[in-house]
């Protein structure tokens, strides 16, 4: 018999703090994949980078924060614009809705929601637009960042 | 096969659709809609009149969203009496329906105050809903003299969308500080000044004693000329429904967990109801789009048998003027703690060992972290608030907590 499919039968970024060495790459390759520009110099270098993914932390440890893609998520529930909404289990963003207020920034208990270099939200979408492991999790020197199911 | 009923079509109504279906495929949904559009993001009407968004993109679910959860709506029809003992509903059109279970998602609506001469003035416009907007949009041109009465976040919102429009702006307040309801004296002058860079006046700890025609003597003496008049002093919920089949109503409709009101299969959701605010411990109303939610949605799961409650909501704003953010959420009660980052100010107070609310201003990024605090009552001496009062991290917590953040499925 088939098992029941679990709501949660779905492939996430998890992080290991203790392998991550605080290097930010992650955040430079996020910015990149986001950017659309085809070489990474033209993209990033010199300019002020907005990842959807970045790393906390202090001398002692560090490690990378980004959208946990719920079960059951608050940040849908509290957009005022209707712009936040799940679909095939992933929290995405329609930024042509969106208005800025940060309500979603107030109600992440994770901290996983910036605004981007134009003032409007944006956000881990699991890098589903490019299709194959999410840009952080490709570049991660350490293994600290991983894709999978759990 | 169930029949529900839902009055109202706001956020509230929508949660409560979206309740009742993840339980219930079958069952018949009703709603009697007094506006005549499908549901909108009622607080993006002050985005609409600076062009920030349009009407296209102001929806709050897709065009699809009825029909997909099978709902029939009634638009321009007023729900006008519930009757508990047949479980029906008499709408304004003489016609009446029968459900199992009603929820009365009525929203509020804006309070007048009874000033003298209000009549004369020939353009005067409330400031709630879509056609509100539209009408206020049409009205005012450049170079219009506006005068806002009410300095809370909806009188301000409001300013703030016009602005783009016309540079002559009013608001009075009879408080002495803007958004009196959420920030404290220094909080609201730091957005009263960004406020004022950008070009609206302010008149506060006076407010309008009459109107004539197009001037408004003020309580001070002082005498405003305006061509168009927006009064935003303050919202009532809409609690006729309930109280008039004998319902228990406070300043809302008073509910239990599951969002039932004291009438048998009459249930209560968003701005007209009473939640329960977890931070004071205390029930009221709570008169936000993300309560308006998870209040629909849970009364709509528990209309249909199954079983959601809500025992964790809080009062929380985050509101934004001219790129100047202040983000709010529980009460002011108990120790204050304040930091005073470059270009900020940040309160917290601390009651009974936990984050009882907070004020922030300026500096507001990743502030979920401390909302959840407030939220989930987390002991302050499972975290480092000494790291924490500087920065929202989730660098406080132990490494443990954090695991299961971002190790696991949450
Ligand atoms: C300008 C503005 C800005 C705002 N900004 C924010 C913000 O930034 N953040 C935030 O959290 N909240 C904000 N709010 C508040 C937020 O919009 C409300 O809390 C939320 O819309 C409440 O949803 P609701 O479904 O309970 O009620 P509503 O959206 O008010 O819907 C109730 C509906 O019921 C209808 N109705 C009433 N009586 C009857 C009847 N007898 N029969 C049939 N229909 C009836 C009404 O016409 C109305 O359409 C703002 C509000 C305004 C006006």
């Amino acid at each position: 018999m088939a098992s029941p499919m679990r709501v949660n039968d779905m492939k996430r970024v998890y992080v290991n703090e203790k392998w991550c060495l605080g290097c930010r790459l992650c955040e430079y390759n996020c910015a990149f994949a986001s950017s659309g520009i085809r070489y990474m110099a033209k993209a990033l270098k010199g300019k002020a980078i907005f990842p959807k993914i970045h790393v906390e932390g202090d001398d002692g440890i560090t490690f990378a924060v980004s959208c946990r893609h719920c079960t059951d998520p608050i940040c849908v529930k509290s957009c005022i614009a209707g712009a936040i909404y799940k679909e095939d289990g992933v929290v995405k963003i329609n930024r042509e809705k969106c208005v800025g207020c940060l309500t979603c920034v107030l109600v992440c208990p994770y901290g996983a929601l910036a605004p981007g270099s134009d003032g409007v939200m944006q956000k881990c979408e699991l890098c589903t637009q490019s299709g194959g492991e999410p840009a952080c999790v490709k570049g991660c020197p350490n293994r600290a960042i991983v894709y999978e199911e759990r | 096969m169930a029949e529900y009923i839902i009055v109202g079509n706001g956020t509230a109504a929508a949660g409560c659709i979206e309740g009742i279906r993840s339980v219930d495929a079958a069952g018949g949904i009703t709603v009697v809609s007094e506006e005549k559009n499908p549901v909108y993001c009622r607080p993006l009407i002050s985005y609409l009149l600076g062009g920030k968004t349009d009407e296209n993109r102001m929806n709050y679910r897709p065009a699809d969203f009825y029909e997909k959860n099978g709902c029939r709506v009634l638009y321009g029809r007023r729900a006008e009496k519930i009757d508990p003992e047949e479980r029906t509903l008499q709408l304004d059109d003489g016609s009446v329906l029968k459900y199992d279970a009603l929820c009365d998602a009525a929203g509020s609506s804006p309070f007048v105050p009874p000033f003298e001469g209000l009549e004369t003035v020939e353009k005067r416009f409330g400031f709630m809903t879509l056609d509100d907007a539209k009408a206020l949009k049409k009205a005012v041109k450049k170079g219009s003299r506006v005068l806002i009465v009410g300095a809370g976040l909806i009188g301000l919102k409001c300013a703030e969308g016009l602005r783009a429009v016309t540079e002559n702006i009013t608001v009075c307040d009879l408080a002495d500080r803007v958004l009196s309801s959420i920030l404290d004296a220094e909080c609201a002058s730091l957005m009263q000044k960004r406020l004022e860079e950008n070009g609206i006046s302010f008149m506060l700890s006076d407010s309008v004693a009459s109107f004539k025609g197009n001037t408004a003597v003020m309580k001070s003496g002082k005498t405003v000329d305006f061509d168009v008049l927006v009064t935003a002093v303050g919202v009532r919920a809409n609690t006729s429904l309930v109280r008039d089949a004998s319902g228990e109503v406070n300043r809302g409709i008073a509910v239990n967990d599951r969002m039932e009101t004291s009438i048998k299969g009459v249930y209560a959701a968003g701005d007209c109801a009473e939640g329960f605010d977890v931070s004071s411990g205390s029930r009221k109303v709570l008169a936000l789009m993300p309560s308006a939610y998870m209040e629909g949605h849970a009364a709509g799961v528990n209309m249909a048998g199954g079983d959601e409650r809500l025992a964790n909501e809080i009062p929380m704003n985050s509101i934004g003027f001219f790129g100047l953010y202040a983000m709010t959420a529980g009460s002011y009660e108990g120790t204050l703690y304040e930091e005073r980052p470059e270009g900020g100010i940040k309160r917290f107070y601390v009651k009974d060992g936990v984050l009882a609310g907070f004020m922030l201003i300026g500096q507001t990024e990743r502030a979920g972290i401390y909302t959840s605090l407030v939220r989930e009552r987390t002991p302050l001496r499972d975290v480092n608030f000494e790291i924490l009062k500087k920065i929202a991290t989730s660098a406080a917590f132990s490494s443990q907590i954090r695991g299961k953040k971002f190790g696991g499925v949450v």
